[in-house]
């Protein structure tokens, strides 16, 4: 599935989008954030704070608990400050 | 109050560009009379935030999904309320003090469904609209937070 990330999650994580194969165990957007917290410093550093995280699957929000199954595209993100 | 019937053209647009403001009610408002108000809101770059003094913001999207974020909310405030015409343009890029950021407009027989509506769709366009703000003063740049008013502001339009 392809990751996007915005504002300062893009900038921590050092990339506006990828790839990514998570392993099964992986079924929720918590979960997923979990893993790619493991993944180097710089995640986790993006992700040190999960509740402050936004994420959206498939072009809408989508809470914590959301399975990520059949997702095409899941983007990370702060709080939305626009207007 | 009548039925909703009259037709609401939604317009949404995400461009670096300016806007004029007179331009875009004449085109919302057209050759059609059953319009009896229009209200639009102006977000502006502001110099002062707190004691900062901001010299420049810089404002990011999500492609995609911020059209259809802000659709899925026009739709809301066109069911909501008996309105005739919706227009949002919310700008990217880089602005100064003074320059012109976001722009709703509702239409309608009667204000106070424009102005209930335009409310709506800004109180929105703050919390839920994927756009960020990232601020630049004589102490640096740095991303705008996201203020728990504006996160009050929307919430007391859910409907329970």
């Amino acid at each position: 599935m392809k990751v996007k990330y915005f504002a300062w999650v893009r900038e921590r994580v050092g990339k506006a989008e990828e790839t990514i194969e998570p392993p099964a165990t992986v079924h929720t957007v918590e979960e997923l954030i979990a893993w790619l917290s493991g993944r180097s410093e710089a995640y986790a550093y993006a992700f040190e704070k999960p509740k402050v995280i936004r994420a959206a699957i498939d072009h809408a929000h989508v809470k914590s608990d959301a399975a990520i199954a059949g997702a095409r595209e899941i983007a990370f993100f702060p709080p939305m400050t626009g207007g | 109050m009548t039925s909703p019937v009259t037709p609401c053209p939604v317009t949404i647009r995400i461009q670096q560009d300016d806007f004029d403001i007179a331009r875009e009610i004449a085109v919302l408002t057209g050759s059609r009379t059953d319009i009896g108000a229009v209200v639009s809101f102006c977000g502006i770059c502001r110099a002062d935030e707190g004691s900062a003094k901001i010299s420049a913001l810089t404002l990011e999207h999500y492609p995609g999904m911020a059209e259809e974020e802000i659709q899925r909310r026009a739709d809301e405030a066109t069911s909501r309320w008996p309105l005739n015409g919706v227009t949002i343009i919310h700008r990217v890029g880089r602005f100064i003090p003074g320059q012109n950021i976001v722009l709703v407009l509702t239409a309608s027989q009667h204000r106070q469904a424009a102005f209930q509506a335009a409310e709506f769709l800004m109180d929105y366009l703050k919390t839920n609209a994927p756009f960020w703000k990232k601020e630049e003063s004589a102490s640096g740049t740095g991303w705008v937070e996201a203020q728990a008013r504006d996160d009050e502001a929307a919430a007391r339009w859910t409907r329970s």
